[in-house]
């Protein structure tokens, strides 16, 4: 990645930007302004400090399951046909609703990457508990992030020592029994971590509260972005009409 | 005597075997007590007895002059005492540094205000303000040491169990660690197997063996062997500790 020139936005003017952005982009109608959508957005992926290559790997992903949008809209939608195919014919109608769908998805992945992939998945579970999401719900989701991340390392921890020690996998009696091993010593590993976690927050007198996020600023930039969004939400949406 | 924290004969089974065997303690105020002992030993069973962690099956614990039972007991001891874990990954679990350093604050029922800055302070005074934004679970492992005992500190202990502190930690943070404890004022019960950071804090020492604790002396040899140890009484020590007693 190259400079990111939307560093100094805030965690929940991403939030809220990108939602506010992905409506409207759903919003759209017809391909020319999803095109125009998806070079915004492509435009914002850049000055987010992605690299070109960079974005269009992560974007195979997406487009995978588009090409299943491809193969299956055309000849289901009723339309003008445009080509035969056996029993199955094609309609213009068809081929241009994927295409449509195709674009707006692209942008909306797009704008994800740009504002919520270049940041901490922990600092995103902060915002949201700052917009008053169900504290439950943010409860949940920063231990898993933090915890799934603990279980990782415990893991590749694991790995690591079987490696280091010639194990090479395979399908062999004791690869096998070894995977075994690994995935039921990581189990019994996560409880007991759980087990002392839950202890060391007792002894810090933690009676069932949850835990605060700090406090954090917005600043100049947040609102200037804020600003720009929100233009460009409403003439998407007066565009429509 | 008015020791803050004593066990009294106390007797703790693990896995089985009796890791405490009748273990008598007393933990002095302003005392820095090292706990020696082989690995596998008690030690770390011993603390977390202290602070109500693993129950006793005989004997009994007392805090601050009170016996204490049940995790209610316990739950007014944990106010005053600071235990510090062996492995900082048990210890550290929100996001980021201040807030885990916040976390004993607000729990004390300081306002939110009140206790960030409470875990800004005890940051600055531990040097460690330039961590202060960082995901705990990306910290190095000597790093989330001091973090760990930096959200100890904050909520203010009069005592400090610490399960070996300098364990893991490079010179000059394992040099800085000993700088901060050596400057604090709490009462200390430190469990290490790092000779020279016992020599250098601790006031007095104790070696847990066959779950009982038993007096121990840290000292050099006088030439020619100066190496730095630590064992039980045998009447060569007992006599040089009775000098030194009568010394000071
Ligand atoms: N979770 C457990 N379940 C069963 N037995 C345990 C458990 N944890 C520790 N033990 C056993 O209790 C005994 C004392 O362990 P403890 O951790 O207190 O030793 P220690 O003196 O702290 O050792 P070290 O110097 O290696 O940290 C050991 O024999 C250990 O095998
Ligand atoms: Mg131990």
């Amino acid at each position: 990645m190259s400079r990111d020139l939307l560093a100094p936005l805030d965690p929940r003017t991403r939030l809220l930007g990108a939602l506010a952005l992905i409506l409207a982009v759903l919003s759209l109608d017809g391909p020319a302004a999803g095109l125009l959508a998806v070079a915004a957005a492509f435009g914002l992926a850049l000055a987010a400090g992605w690299r070109p290559a960079g974005l269009a790997r992560r974007l195979v992903h997406v487009e995978g399951i588009m090409a299943a949008l491809f193969l299956v809209l055309p000849f289901t939608t009723p339309g003008t046909t445009v080509l035969h195919l056996g029993p199955l014919t094609a309609t213009s109608d068809g081929l241009l609703l994927a295409l449509g769908l195709m674009l707006r998805v692209t942008a909306s992945a797009l704008i994800v990457l740009a504002l919520l992939a270049t940041v901490e998945p922990i600092r995103l579970g902060q915002a949201l508990a700052r917009l008053r999401t169900p504290v439950r719900l943010v409860q949940l989701l920063l231990l898993v992030l933090r915890y799934g991340a603990l279980l990782r390392a415990e893991l590749r921890r694991m790995r690591e020592a079987a490696r280091a020690r010639g194990f090479r996998g395979g399908l062999s009696i004791h690869a096998l029994r070894s995977f075994g091993w690994l995935a039921g010593m990581t189990l019994v590993r996560a409880l007991e971590r759980a087990e002392r976690v839950e202890e060391g927050m007792r002894l810090r007198l933690w009676q069932g509260a949850l835990p605060v996020a700090a406090p954090g600023r917005l600043g100049r930039a947040d609102a200037a972005f804020g600003t720009g969004v929100l233009a460009l939400a409403l003439l998407a949406v007066i565009g429509i009409r | 005597m008015s020791a803050v924290l004593a066990l009294d004969g106390v007797v703790l089974a693990r896995g089985g075997s009796r890791v405490l065997d009748g273990a008598d303690l007393r933990l002095e105020r302003g005392e820095r007590l090292a706990l020696v002992g082989a690995n596998g030993a008690g030690k770390t069973t011993l603390l977390r007895a202290l602070v109500g962690l693993e129950k006793p099956t005989a004997g009994r614990v007392v805090a601050f002059g009170r016996p204490c039972a049940d995790e209610p007991d316990f739950r007014t001891v944990r106010r005053r005492v600071g235990l510090l874990f062996q492995d900082p990954d048990d210890q550290l679990f929100c996001p980021t540094v201040q807030e885990d350093v916040a976390f004993g604050p607000l729990n004390l029922g300081e306002t939110p205000k009140a206790a960030f800055a409470t875990a800004r302070a005890t940051l600055d005074r531990l040097g460690l303000d330039h961590l202060a934004e960082r995901i705990t679970h990306r910290l190095s492992g000597g790093e989330k040491r001091l973090v760990a005992l930096a959200g100890l500190l904050a909520m203010a202990p009069e005592v400090l169990l610490l399960d070996e502190p300098t364990n893991a930690l490079d010179d000059a943070n394992r040099a800085r660690m000993l700088d901060l404890l050596a400057g604090l004022d709490a009462t200390m019960l430190i469990v290490s197997h790092d000779r020279p950071a016992l020599e250098r804090l601790a006031t007095r020492a104790v070696v847990l063996q066959g779950g009982r604790l038993e007096p121990a002396i840290i000292h050099r040899h006088p030439c020619p062997t100066p190496a730095l140890h630590i064992h039980g009484l045998d009447d060569d020590h007992r006599h040089e500790l009775e000098t030194a007693a009568r010394r000071a």
